[in-house]
């Protein structure tokens, strides 16, 4: 890759104090002779949104295993806040599809189970004000004492947010947050996830099946092709914050949606 | 813009479904009619004298002798220490049984090791008739108390060991994921996410396991002697008192089920958040 690829791939332009650094990461599984991640090199500035776009089995779900410190990758390096990655962090967020959300603990008491598992029962307790802050901010004031199972889908996803926010992460890695939800569920609360990261300045990665998703919450869309996982364009998304659904109707955005279509369908068939 | 018209003036269309008059029954009616069918049954044949009252004794004669044994049971006669035996015999039984089969059932749900290796000698052993291994307790522990226990135990311990290991396959993927990207132990993992979210697989197991327990400590008296209820139903068999029998086996039934429904009871104090545990629904 060269120079002037490299620049246009590093945080796509967008100027901001850099939170997150891959350089050269890649993953092959040596045994099958397989390249899941082809050196990928990304760079997540602070209060950015990025996502990444691809088809299934492109490597997506490996790249952010790798960034969340749960896979080692076998070449490159990785860096949060300037400090090599080489485990799980509590300085890493992270969400995924389902809510999982534990039946027997209140909404307060799994909002604080990620403290409970780094620093025991105590602090966790410490903590329930913290909890109680977070909830109002995703809208659920006054849930704290209920039970996972009362909630709504969309509620379980934001109380997930919750738990995800209470270690005061530095990055934010999102996998496909909201595709279990409805349609109308799933915007609504693409808009919600737009206030919370705009409110509390938040480095956020998300990772997506849906153009339309990408497009509306990104300043930048990575489009991923597989065999082996690249990225293989960046897309800054030049439209003005808070993004609104509105904008979706907006020729800009349909611009948007049909250049990243093309990229993909290239990529899927090659 | 369509405006709705409210000025419709035909008749509602309100209608029912049919529910079977059997189904409208109420469950107390439902379960005293079946009772009071079964023993007139039971008199109808008595009294026709199709079968000798040896074999068969009437309800009247059989519910004397419940009251009988009930009295003896309620006055601290022999009987309740024969009784008394038998519970200890279950609770030591079941005791072991819950320690060494949850043991087990974390070393072949938790690790590979216990998956590959220990496992398949469980199913072998889980697959023999485990009464069959009555003899040598026998033959090792005694005439005592202790044969009873190892027999129970040993019947008792296999529903454990699977419900354990089947509770600790339930956390799926992303349970899993969450607690790794949290920096959980192997410890934590297991007592905070993996247990908890098998109860439900492991309290099946122990239901399963505490009526194979009653049946192993009264198969333990049965073969082995010993002071037990199961030793008083063998010898009120032996001397042809079939009301005996009848009335032994339905107090015999009540300690079984009250060891049920200790077990059910403390599921639904533990597992309030299952829904099967309480409505009968598939839990989520």
């Amino acid at each position: 890759m060269n120079a002037l690829q490299r620049s246009a791939f590093d945080g796509a332009g967008l100027a901001g104090r850099p939170v997150y650094e891959l350089r050269g990461v890649a993953k092959s599984y040596a045994r099958r002779s397989i390249h899941a991640l082809d050196r990928v090199d990304l760079t997540l500035t602070e209060g950015s949104f990025s996502s990444v776009i691809g088809p299934s089995g492109c490597g997506k779900s490996t790249l952010l295993k790798i960034m969340a410190g749960v896979l080692p990758p076998t070449e490159g390096s990785v860096y949060l806040e300037g400090t090599p990655v080489t485990g799980t962090r509590r300085d890493i967020g992270m969400m995924f599809q389902q809510a999982t959300l534990f039946p027997w603990r209140t909404t307060l008491e799994n909002i604080v189970l990620p403290i409970e598992i780094r620093d025991g029962k105590k602090a966790a307790r410490a903590m329930h004000d913290e909890a109680r802050a977070l909830l109002d901010l995703v809208g659920l004031k006054g849930f704290d004492s209920v039970r996972p199972n009362e909630l709504s889908g969309g509620m379980a996803q934001r109380a997930a947010i919750c738990r995800m926010l209470i270690t005061k992460p530095a990055v934010l890695l999102l996998d496909e947050p909201f595709s279990a939800l409805d349609e109308l569920s799933r915007d609504f609360m693409n808009m919600e996830l737009q206030r919370i990261c705009m409110e509390r300045n938040a480095t956020a990665f998300l990772v997506t099946h849906s153009i339309p998703e990408a497009v509306i919450l990104s300043d930048t869309v990575y489009v991923m092709s597989p065999r082996p996982g690249n990225f293989v364009e960046a897309i800054n998304i030049d439209l003005p914050r808070p993004r609104t659904l509105d904008m979706m109707t907006d020729p800009k955005f349909g611009e948007y949606v049909r250049r990243i279509r093309a990229r993909l369908d290239k990529g899927a068939f090659l | 813009m369509t405006v709705i018209d409210n000025t419709d003036q035909r008749p509602e269309t309100i209608w029912s479904e049919h529910v079977s008059f059997m189904d409208r029954i109420p469950r107390s009616i439902a379960m005293g009619g079946l009772l009071v069918g079964f023993v007139a049954l039971w008199q109808l044949i008595y009294a026709i004298g199709v079968v000798s009252p040896i074999i068969l004794p009437g309800p009247w004669e059989t519910g004397a002798d419940i009251a009988f044994v009930g009295k003896n049971l309620f006055t601290g006669g022999y009987m309740l220490t024969a009784l008394w035996i038998t519970i200890k015999e279950v609770i030591f039984g079941f005791a072991i049984a819950i320690t060494i089969g949850f043991l087990l059932g974390i070393l072949v749900g938790e690790t590979t090791f216990g998956e590959r290796a220990v496992l398949p000698y469980l199913v072998a052993i889980d697959t023999m008739p485990k009464v069959a291994f009555a003899p040598l307790f026998l033959a090792w522990l005694g005439f005592g108390i202790a044969s009873k226990v190892a027999l129970a135990a040993f019947i008792a311990t296999f529903p454990i060991v699977v419900g354990t290991a089947a509770g600790l396959y339930v956390a799926d993927e992303n349970a899993r994921m969450l607690f790794k990207t949290m920096g959980a132990s192997r410890f934590q993992t297991l007592f905070k996410m993996k247990l908890p979210l098998g109860l439900p697989q492991i309290f099946t197991g122990l239901k399963i396991a505490a009526v194979g327990v009653m049946a192993g400590a009264i198969t333990g008296e049965f073969l082995g002697g010993g002071k037990g209820f199961g030793e008083l139903i063998r010898v009120a068999s032996s001397q042809l008192n079939t009301p005996r029998v009848f009335s032994l086996i339905i107090f015999l039934s009540l300690l079984g089920l009250t060891l049920f429904w200790s077990v059910v009871w403390l599921e639904k104090k533990l597992v309030f958040w299952h829904k099967s545990s309480v409505s009968g629904g598939i839990g989520t």
